[in-house]
């Protein structure tokens, strides 16, 4: 890619997401008969090495050893993978919070805590600055087509909040950057929600993560120029390989749209 | 040996590993004695300038950090610890820092819509400088940061960056004193070999 000319401007973020059980990546083993496609610093290398930006591990391990095994697979990647990254999934205390930041992740992210203790959002800030503190929102579509509502506990449960409101009530406790997936869209990989990522993103002065929904490289680009994202999150495109993300870098680079390159270091 | 401040803030463990990637010596240290052999000091941090100058002075290292400095020993400030080199920042009240380089830090102003600039943006060398040596012509970083520094003295910025309008000094240097608003240790290839760079003026005195 000769990108000679490198625009000074900030560029957008590709972030690959990884789902965790147990200190294993799974996503995507439900689909491939991969046996050990699952070590998540291997993972992490992987998309290091293709370009990613930063990268999201998304825990679900559901034992009483949980945060043991969630710090020890956070002191692994943090040890090898010298890119930025977030972590969520379980985490309920500003303690969870320094367990895992301590443990040499750059970021942590809440959803259902942050809706049950919105002072979470605050102490985690107040302690770790705010670039630490994500707080994802799960989202769908009113059926009257009012807006969209917000779903905590994996998308099982309303929150009794409109997506918007919340996001900027995020901001104002000391989120940093808010995490937005769309339900409705999530698995379709027909793209992102375009008008949801649009209305928070013109609602709030931190930067916006677009999530789900992600099929193609078009997808990448519409939730950039459309939606006004600082950055795409995606699991299966990248997971399958269907789409490289240098590929996807080159394409979008190509359509006017400011991306990092891939490194070039010379002796 | 290259010392990494432990003044109580941030994510060290991160920038020692990224120097031994690079297979360089490095350890966190809070350790007056111990840093005070060091051949070359690191300043990292995140969070805000007043908490961060509290914790340098409360632990006694600010003056293992000034002794550096006069004694020519190399230092890197990375973010937060780039810019309590200068002389103070409006963050939280007005508070003052090392004074080791000449300017001030202040917020991003109101016509930048999102705050923190947070990604990777690319630094536009104003001036050659050993830690720019195997890098892109303009090699991009990781950064996240709501201030910036606003520096009195032109020759000590040898990079800037540009967002939302504002063009601000994201490396600086004058003589062996040198601070990186953005974190080379999460900034993959052209970070490391920042790092090595920085290692390389250390280890060559």
């Amino acid at each position: 890619m000769d990108l000679a000319l490198n625009p000074r401007m900030l560029a957008k973020r590709i972030i690959p997401c990884l789902d965790v059980d147990n200190g294993r990546v799974v996503k995507g083993l439900r689909f491939l008969s991969l046996v050990d496609a699952g070590d998540p610093v291997e993972q992490a290398d992987r998309y290091n090495r293709e370009g990613a930006d930063e990268l999201v591990f998304l825990d679900i391990t559901a034992s009483s050893s949980r945060r043991e095994i969630v710090m020890h697979m956070v002191r692994d990647v943090a040890d090898r993978v010298f890119i930025p990254f977030t972590v969520g999934g379980g985490i309920r205390t500003v303690d969870d919070i320094g367990a895992i930041l301590g443990s040499g992740a750059d970021k942590i992210s809440i959803n259902t805590a942050a809706i049950a203790t919105p002072s979470l959002i605050t102490d985690g800030a107040r302690r770790y600055g705010s670039q630490a503190i994500v707080v994802a929102i799960d989202a769908r579509a009113r059926e009257d087509a009012g807006g969209w509502e917000v779903f905590t506990h994996g998308g099982r449960q309303r929150a009794g909040l409109d997506a918007i409101d919340w996001a900027r009530q995020a901001e104002s406790l000391g989120a940093g950057e808010i995490l937005l997936t769309s339900m409705d869209a999530d698995g379709t990989r027909d793209g992102y929600d375009i008008r949801l990522t649009r209305a928070v993103s013109d609602a709030v002065r931190i930067p916006v993560i677009a999530s789900g929904g992600a099929g193609s490289i078009d997808h990448l680009r519409e939730a950039f120029e459309d939606g006004g994202a600082s950055a795409v999150l995606a699991a299966s495109i990248f997971h399958f390989g269907e789409i490289g993300i240098a590929d996807a870098k080159r394409e979008l680079a190509a359509s006017g749209i400011v991306v990092r390159p891939a490194d070039r270091v010379h002796e | 040996m290259i010392g990494i401040v432990n003044y109580g803030i941030g994510n060290l463990r991160s920038v020692e590993k990224a120097f031994h990637a690079v297979d360089s010596e490095a350890e966190v240290s809070s350790d007056e004695g111990r840093l005070a052999e060091c051949d070359g000091l690191v300043l990292p941090g995140v969070g805000a300038f007043g908490d961060g100058m509290d914790g340098l002075r409360s632990s006694g290292l600010d003056r293992i950090v000034k002794r550096a400095a006069e004694d020519g020993r190399p230092i890197l400030g990375l973010c937060l610890g780039m810019q309590l080199l200068f002389e103070g920042s409006d963050e939280f009240g007005a508070h003052s820092g090392l004074g080791l380089l000449r300017g001030r830090v202040r917020r991003f102003p109101d016509t930048v819509r999102v705050v923190p600039h947070t990604g990777w943006n690319s630094v536009t060398p104003a001036r050659a400088n050993p830690l720019f040596e195997g890098l892109d012509a303009s090699p991009y970083f990781y950064f996240v940061h709501s201030y910036h520094v606003e520096s009195d003295d032109d020759a000590d910025v040898i990079g800037t960056t540009e967002y939302d309008g504002v063009v601000f000094p994201s490396i600086c240097a004058r003589g062996s004193l040198f601070g990186a608003q953005f974190h080379p240790e999460k900034s993959h290839t052209a970070g490391l070999r920042m790092l090595a760079n920085f290692a390389k003026v250390v280890n060559g005195r």
